[in-house]
């Protein structure tokens, strides 16, 4: 097995290689902003078990294969929108596709989004919106603090951008299904870009899909804005194999009176890393966390989440559960800050496993740093198994063990279910997460949301 | 209908059950009083399946079949029904998906179709009305935040929808204010037919103004010391159970 040392400098090999790939079709701010990413990359390499935020996810077995990168977009061989078609009629999203990490070439127009909305790709949104991209893009990821949003930065080409301009409600949530589809083993970096301005109001849906049985890794960064009074949603689905790995980081930053709940769906992947950091930057802030895991067999999944409350009388409310079997194995990391003179803030988290087998592993750690003296905080985590009472309550009524195993496991994920506010999107993967559980979904190219190919 | 024949149960090496012998006929209301720590709710949870407790010795037969060899969920489908003594909230399942499924399963093991939609609909409204619980409580998960009060009318809610052939009430009335025990005794009483049986397990006397029992058992120190007549339950209330401690040595 290659030691770290080795994988950071095939990256370093890589950068300085394909430089003039890098380069092109980029603007000058990603660039720029990729020079100094690559400099601090060399200093922080892939993080490994060392680093104390990284202490219960191994990256080094997922960077360790010899991945094709693709620096320059690849035309697609057949029409990506043909393979993928709605047929929930009920589940009406603006829908737009990604492969391998870059905007697909040819997605439909958007034609029923509100004027001024933009949904391109962020080489697009760079060279065509300068202005509203260069104020955002790389201030709110910070390249200085983790190896993998560094190593994304430095290697970024493209991804999706989406602009919701000042008061513009849009009804339909935004569907961004990303495709991995290669014929090769596969590292794709996908960069995205979100600003939500002032009393705007936008939900979307990001769907991870393997096309393929490809080993692939994704390692992919998002940056959000969201402004003053804007309502904003994100769900994320991620509904890979088990072969692959998905790293995903989220950065949101949200001004005064602004209301944000996210909510990331880990159903199938190998690896799964999720760094969510959300910083309460005005007062009146509402932030909502969610998170749900399903892992069985030797997947892994981590969720390393913050929530710093920079302002006073900000609200965030956190909760992750996860359902855990076989040998499967997580973390859970809840950070909470509250700085010196955010007074008034209400900060609550909680996450809570079920455990299924002896095997299944699950580390959890609620970590709140409070530096003001009149707040409202609390945590708590919970391990635990199938409760005893309630299955015997079930067979008693003449529901088999199975069945009734069913149940009680999924009414245990449907509370975070619950918390989606698109009543379609909520039934879906409702269903969907009950197959899940039924283990009827055990393959990668099973069709998450709405989409049938 | 049920033949239970010297059954010994205990729980973590101790004797809680030490050879009851009790015969239920078709048709009748059977009472099962005694002190606190008697065994009363052992048993009941013994004949519907829970496997904390280990049977040592004797048998129970329920219709000619060997109950105790069943899984608690063939044990309901073969008509057996425990109204609990505390029964269970289950956050996130939803009173109409759990009742739909159960009576599903139920129709499965008798061979007929599962219910539509609507025919389910209609045979929820139908029950809900005949033991008068409010709809609100059947539109929420199983038990969550219901009073006592509602979650013994839930009981017989979920009694009316399965129709067994033998009730088991474990401790009905406990925590009931009159009201809800009139719903719950006029529950029990509607519900009763020929064919079925009842066995209500009581530790007062005050259910039984409602539920007339055919013949009362006194259960204490894990045997039944004493089988009469209503009027038994009286005497009960009356004199307490020192008496019958007493007579029995204690």
């Amino acid at each position: 097995m290659a030691d770290i040392n080795t994988i950071n400098k095939d990256f370093a090999d890589l950068f300085n290689q394909g430089n003039e790939l890098l380069l092109e079709g980029s603007s000058d701010v990603m660039n720029k902003t990729r020079k100094n990413a690559f400099q601090d990359f060399a200093k922080l390499g892939v993080p490994t078990r060392a680093n104390e935020n990284y202490k219960y996810t191994n990256l080094i077995p997922a960077f360790d294969h010899p991945y094709n990168v693709n620096l320059r977009y690849q035309q697609v061989d057949v029409d990506l929108n043909e393979i993928f078609q709605c047929d929930v009629p009920e589940l009406d999203t603006n829908m737009v596709l990604l492969t391998n990490g870059w905007y697909y070439g040819n997605n439909k127009e958007l034609t029923e989004l509100p004027k001024g909305v933009i949904v391109c790709g962020v080489q697009e949104a760079a060279e065509k919106y300068p202005e509203i991209f260069n104020a955002h893009y790389g201030k709110y990821a910070k390249t200085d603090d983790d190896g993998l949003v560094a190593l994304n930065t430095a290697l970024a080409k493209d991804g999706f951008f989406i602009y919701v301009p000042k008061g513009v409600v849009i009804e339909k949530p935004i569907q961004v299904v990303n495709l991995l589809r290669s014929d090769r083993d596969l590292m794709a970096t996908q960069r995205n870009l979100i600003v939500v301005e002032e009393n705007a109001q936008a939900k979307i849906i990001v769907c991870d899909h393997t096309l393929t049985h490809h080993k692939y890794l994704t390692n992919s960064v998002t940056e959000v804005n969201v402004a003053r009074n804007a309502i904003f949603d994100l769900y994320t689905l991620q509904n890979q194999h088990l072969n692959s790995v998905i790293l995903n980081s989220t950065y949101i930053r949200q001004e005064s009176n602004s209301n944000v709940l996210s909510n990331t769906i880990s159903l199938y992947g190998g690896t799964i890393r999720n760094n969510h950091h959300v910083i309460l930057d005005e007062e009146h802030c509402e932030n909502n966390t969610f998170g749900m895991y399903l892992m069985d067999r030797d997947q892994h999944v981590d969720n390393f989440t913050s929530i710093d409350h920079a302002k006073p009388n900000c609200l965030s409310n956190e909760h992750f559960k996860g359902v855990m079997d076989d040998q499967a194995s997580g973390a859970f990391a809840g950070r909470i800050f509250v700085r010196r003179d955010a007074q008034q803030t209400q900060a609550y988290q909680s996450n809570n496993n079920l455990l299924l087998s002896n095997d299944a592993v699950i580390n959890t750690k609620p970590q709140l740093v409070i530096d003001a003296d009149d707040v409202k905080c609390s945590h708590g985590a919970t391990v635990g198994q199938m409760d005893e009472d309630a299955l015997f309550y079930l067979r008693a009524r003449g529901i088999d063990e199975k069945e009734a195993r069913q149940m009680l496991m999924f009414a245990f994920a449907h509370e975070i279910i619950d918390k989606i506010r698109v009543e379609p999107l909520k039934e879906r993967i409702d269903e969907l997460v009950d197959k899940r559980l039924r283990g009827e979904i055990s393959k990668c190219n099973t069709c998450a949301i709405a989409c049938n190919h | 209908m049920l033949s239970i024949k010297n059954l010994h149960v205990s729980i973590e090496g101790k004797d809680i059950l030490k050879g009851i012998n009790l015969d239920v006929k078709p048709g009748e209301v059977h009472a099962i009083m005694g002190p606190n720590g008697a065994g009363k709710s052992t048993l009941a949870s013994v004949l519907a399946g829970r496997d904390l407790f280990n049977v040592t010795e004797g048998e129970v037969s329920f219709q000619g079949k060997d109950l105790l060899d069943m899984e608690p969920e063939d044990r309901a489908k073969e008509g057996i029904f425990l109204g609990f003594q505390y029964p269970i909230e289950i956050p996130g399942v939803s009173t109409v998906n759990f009742m739909k499924t159960a009576v599903n399963e139920h129709r499965k093991y008798k061979g007929l179709d599962p219910l539509s939609a609507s025919d389910f609909l209609k045979l929820m409204r139908e029950k809900k009305s005949l033991v008068e619980i409010d709809s609100k409580l059947t539109n929420r998960s199983v038990n969550e935040g219901f009073s006592g009060g509602e979650k013994k009318k839930n009981e017989i809610f979920q009694m009316a929808m399965l129709e067994p052939k033998l009730a088991v009430l474990d401790e009905t009335d406990s925590g009931l204010d009159i009201d809800a025990l009139r719903v719950v005794a006029n529950g029990v009483n509607k519900l009763k037919t020929r064919d079925n049986a009842t066995i209500v397990i009581t530790h007062y006397q005050r259910l039984l103004d409602y539920i007339v029992p055919d013949v009362v058992h006194v259960l204490y120190d894990g045997r039944i010391v004493k089988t009469a007549g209503k009027e038994l339950a009286l005497e009960l209330e009356e004199k307490g159970y020192d008496w019958i401690k007493e007579e029995n040595g204690k």
